[in-house]
């Protein structure tokens, strides 16, 4: 198996270090022996696709096996892995997850090569440009961490199993998910910097990949929020965030890919911003290699940097000769990037798109810097310092809450300049409508005064409800408008309404959907817990609820022995469920693990939902019962829906647009109406 | 006299504030600041300091201080004291008692297991660090230690890195004021750069047509609006 997945490496090694070279070569010549370079170039970037994915089913054949020769898989799986997990194993070490990070981009680069019609000179630039990521993946996988180590010695009977920690559904879906985004922002990247070498003309590569870049943005979102999740479901701490140099790894391309996303209408539609994207997306891609290299490099210290070798000066080296070439082209053709027209007014779309850029990245410097100040630290004073969630906390949640300002005064500016007037009336409901949501929290016992959370999570919720109401009044009013001239009922015009401008009303439920995740995170302040030893019969009494401990016991299967307890929840007077708090312990890793569980309580509080958290801590060995903790997390859930409905905007912005809506001729007149601030569009 | 001080006495004098706000808990609020840096840097500790401070200050006077800012007239004056009023409060603001101070100075340490999360938050299986460390902080703070000697000793067990985030001294001062720097720097660029395209000159058209400007401009945006819309 080992040869077959090694040669499968070094053909794909060849293939892609071929595609690169010839695809370059081509892009000099216009005869038609350089056409015929570049589609060799074309096939055998095809090719490398056919060569990695070999290799990856060679690694997952061999984990289903149980093929210990092969050294990743004695260190990441054992035979009594559930199969779900012996197929997770292909992302679960760092050889693997190269192999996977290089199929992924061998995967974009053939859908990429198979669309080469749509223009092919653009195609073949970036086809280069991908194949060149291409080729120093492969490198590293052939000589620096190969997956298809062959095991020295006696073959051993069983593996050593896959970390405990990643033991967990999410697994299956968590990585593929971040890695589809971080190695997707590749393609964005390579038409940029291709069109940026060869001075293409306007802005059709920014349409090009579009579609590709919020597909990306969406993976990488899914992927963010799975791994927040995952810690919450998993590390059992109460938590899903805790500034870990990984997540924030994660985070940092997620902020500037959000700010591409956003700026990069500008260029589309007033021909402004050109360098600014192209550093934007340039620095997007950079972070997503950043990334990767923190969590491979062990150059900093993480809770989950599952893999770490010396694969780090590899991607250093990486890292700064992609900054060098792109900051040559840069400024080599800074001409082509000129902006086409002039700002009219500080009050529109234009300049707050700027601004939300520039808050944007001023939260991922804070991020990057908090993340590497240990480094800096240790070089300039010799001792290294932490930065952990205080510095974050304090640094970043101000400037997103200014952020969350923009996401809703923003829509309500129009393109070019925005009437006072105009801005009056549709500020009105949103403004009026927030403000109460603030004096309802005073009213309801929170006090922002008396604490800096409690006043971060006022305004948090403030703001939160600007978005909402902006986003609702938005959509109410251009459906009214359909609704009159079309005589379908409000439901049905506003759906048409979505239809008929995809990408922007898309946008505003990925704004609602935001807006529900910073509800759920303003909970946060108002978290309860409590811990316990429990026997028969023992209660707890946290919040409204209180939890009875009806028994506790213990079992055993080839994977893991685990024991948890039984825990009957109760709330006013009346059980509501059974919770089962967990803790396993792996046989073939050794190590031990808690599994919390965890009960939204929709049914009871639909609005104000709140979950009830049961961490099984350990048992008193003296005594022999089970120590449970016990969290009360306000509005979490609201995280997890937020998602949810930031994926359904993203999948409505990437539908076509319908075309314009027919009135008939016997639609009787009306005086004409207003369809939102930013009219033209 | 120092600039925190002069900036709450401003405020607390020109509101009235300064008898009604002895003895009402505002001198605890400062206790547990999340903005501790801003106190320490100045000369005070968190829990013992800063709030003899505060109240004394408040209970003072101090007339004698010249104003820092030009005095506007009553109304505007009185509104101005409140504007800045709120602002000191929401930056020296902070609640505490004994459990308060655990959760927030729990809060500001590592726990030293490995597993790189906040010491209140290890719930590592088996962790023999964070119980150990919970318990020195709970034998700390009934010693009646202030939050400055607790954390002082935590870092001579344990190194610096047992602190949660970088003190406000030395070289550390640069972790906290750099983002504020960049965001102060990107709004001057941006500023800037909206400047400049405003002030840029339209382009001009070959065939000579003049370009529509205000009413005119505005008749236009209205007529396409109304083409575009729906």
């Amino acid at each position: 198996m080992s040869q077959i997945g090694s040669f499968a490496l070094l053909l794909a090694l060849g293939l892609s270090a071929y595609s690169f070279l010839a695809g370059f070569l081509a892009l000099f010549g216009k005869d038609a022996a350089s056409a015929r370079l570049g589609e060799t170039a074309r096939r055998a970037g095809i090719a490398t696709f056919a060569a990695v994915l070999l290799a990856g089913v060679v690694l997952v054949v061999a984990a289903f096996n149980d093929d210990f020769s092969i050294a990743y898989i004695f260190h990441h799986s054992n035979r009594a892995l559930p199969a779900a997990y012996k197929f997770a194993v292909l992302w679960s070490g760092q050889e693997g997850s190269l192999l996977f990070w290089s199929l992924l981009l061998a995967g974009y680069g053939f859908v990429l090569r198979l669309r080469y019609k749509t223009d092919q000179r653009l195609f073949a630039y970036a086809s280069v440009i991908i194949a060149a990521v291409q080729v120093f993946f492969l490198l590293i996988l052939n000589f620096a961490a190969h997956p298809f180590a062959i095991m020295q010695g006696a073959l051993p009977a069983d593996g050593t199993g896959l970390n405990p920690l990643l033991q967990y559904p999410e697994m299956v879906i968590h990585p593929p998910m971040l890695y589809l985004g971080y190695v997707g922002f590749t393609v964005p990247f390579a038409f940029a910097l291709g069109a940026l070498i060869m001075k293409y003309p306007g802005e059709k590569w920014i349409q090009i990949t579009r579609r590709w870049t919020m597909v990306t943005w969406c993976f990488l979102t899914i992927g963010v929020f799975l791994g927040a999740h995952w810690a919450y479901a998993v590390l059992g701490w109460g938590g899903y965030w805790g500034w870990d140099p990984v997540e924030n790894a994660s985070l940092m391309p997620w902020l500037t890919g959000t700010a591409f996303l956003h700026s990069v209408m500008m260029q589309e539609k007033r021909g402004m911003l050109k360098v600014w994207n192209m550093a934007l997306i340039f620095a997007t891609f950079l972070l997503c290699m950043l990334g990767t290299f923190l969590t491979r490099s062990g150059v900093i210290s993480s809770v989950h940097a599952f893999a770490q070798s010396s694969i780090g000066t590899w991607f250093l080296v990486f890292i700064v000769l992609t900054m060098a070439v792109c900051t040559f082209f840069l400024i080599a053709n800074r001409s082509h990037l000129k902006s086409e027209h002039k700002l009219e007014s500080l009050v529109s779309r234009e300049s707050s798109f700027l601004f939300n850029n520039l808050l944007l990245l001023v939260v991922c410097f804070t991020i990057l810097w908090g993340t590497f100040f240990p480094i800096l630290s240790e070089f300039v004073q010799g001792h290294k310092v932490t930065v952990g969630p205080p510095f974050f906390n304090r640094v970043a949640v101000p400037v997103a809450l200014l952020l969350l300002l923009l996401t809703a005064v923003g829509p309500l500016l129009a393109w070019r300049k925005t009437s006072v007037e105009s801005l009056k009336r549709n500020f009105l409901f949103p403004a009026v409508g927030s403000l109460a949501v603030g004096g309802m929290m005073i009213l309801f016992g929170v006090r922002p005064w008396e604490d800096p959370s409690y006043f971060y999570a006022t305004m948090a919720a403030v703001l939160s409800a600007l978005v909402i109401f902006t986003v609702i009044s938005e959509f109410l009013r251009g459906g009214r408008v359909i609704a009159g001239k079309t005589q379908q009922n409000l439901v049905s015009a506003m759906i048409q309404l979505c239809h008929r401008n995809t990408r922007r009303y898309g946008g505003y439920i990925v704004h609602f959907g935001v807006a529900l995740v910073v509800i759920g995170i303003l909970g946060t302040p108002f978290n309860k817990e409590v811990e316990k030893e429990m026997g028969f019969g023992d209660k707890i009494n946290i919040g409204p609820y209180t939890l009875v401990c009806q028994s506790y016991t213990q079992d055993d299967n080839p994977n893991y022995a685990n024991e948890w307890a039984i825990i009957n929840v109760f709330r006013g007077g009346k059980q509501i469920t059974t919770m089962y708090p967990e803790r396993r312990f792996y046989k073939a890793s050794g190590q031990p693990q808690t599994l919390p569980r965890i009960y939204p309580s929709f049914r009871e509080d639909l609005f104000l939902v709140t979950d009830v958290y049961l961490v099984y801590e350990g048992k008193n060995e003296t005594t022999g019962r089970p120590i449970i903790k016990a969290h009360l997390n306000p509005l979490v859930p609201w995280i997890w829906i937020g998602l949810i409905i930031m994926v359904f905007g993203t999948i409505v912005a990437l539908v076509p647009n319908a075309a314009a809506v027919q009135v008939a001729a016997t639609t009787p007149a009306r005086a004409p109406a207003h369809v939102g601030a930013g009219g033209l569009r | 006299m120092k600039l925190s001080n002069r900036v709450l006495d401003f405020a607390l004098k020109g509101c009235g504030f300064d008898s009604a706000l002895k003895g009402c808990g505002f001198d605890f609020a400062l206790k547990g600041c999340g903005f501790d840096f801003a106190l320490k840097g100045r000369g005070f500790s968190r829990a013992e300091s800063a709030p003899k401070s505060m109240a004394a200050l408040a209970a003072a006077g101090q007339r004698a201080t010249p104003p820092l800012w030009p005095m506007p007239e009553k109304p505007a004056r009185r509104a101005f004291h409140a504007l800045i009023l709120t602002f000191a409060v929401f930056l020296f603001m902070g609640a505490g008692d004994d459990s308060a101070r655990f959760k927030d100075l729990g809060h500001r340490l590592m726990c030293t297991c490995g597993c790189g999360q906040v010491l209140l938050e290890c719930n590592h299986v088996g962790c023999q660090s964070s119980e150990k460390m919970r318990n020195e902080l709970l034998a700390a703070l009934d010693k009646g230690n202030n939050d400055d000697l607790i954390l002082q000793g935590f870092v001579q067990e344990y190194g610096p890195t047992v602190i949660a985030a970088p003190t406000a001294t030395g070289f550390n001062r640069v972790a906290w004021i750099m983002p504020f720097v960049v965001l102060a720097l990107g709004i001057a660029f941006a500023v800037h750069i909206v400047r400049s395209w405003k002030n840029r000159p339209e382009p001009a058209l070959a065939d000579g047509i003049p370009i529509p400007q205000g009413s005119e401009l505005d008749e236009f945006r209205q007529k396409v609006r109304k083409e575009t819309d729906v």
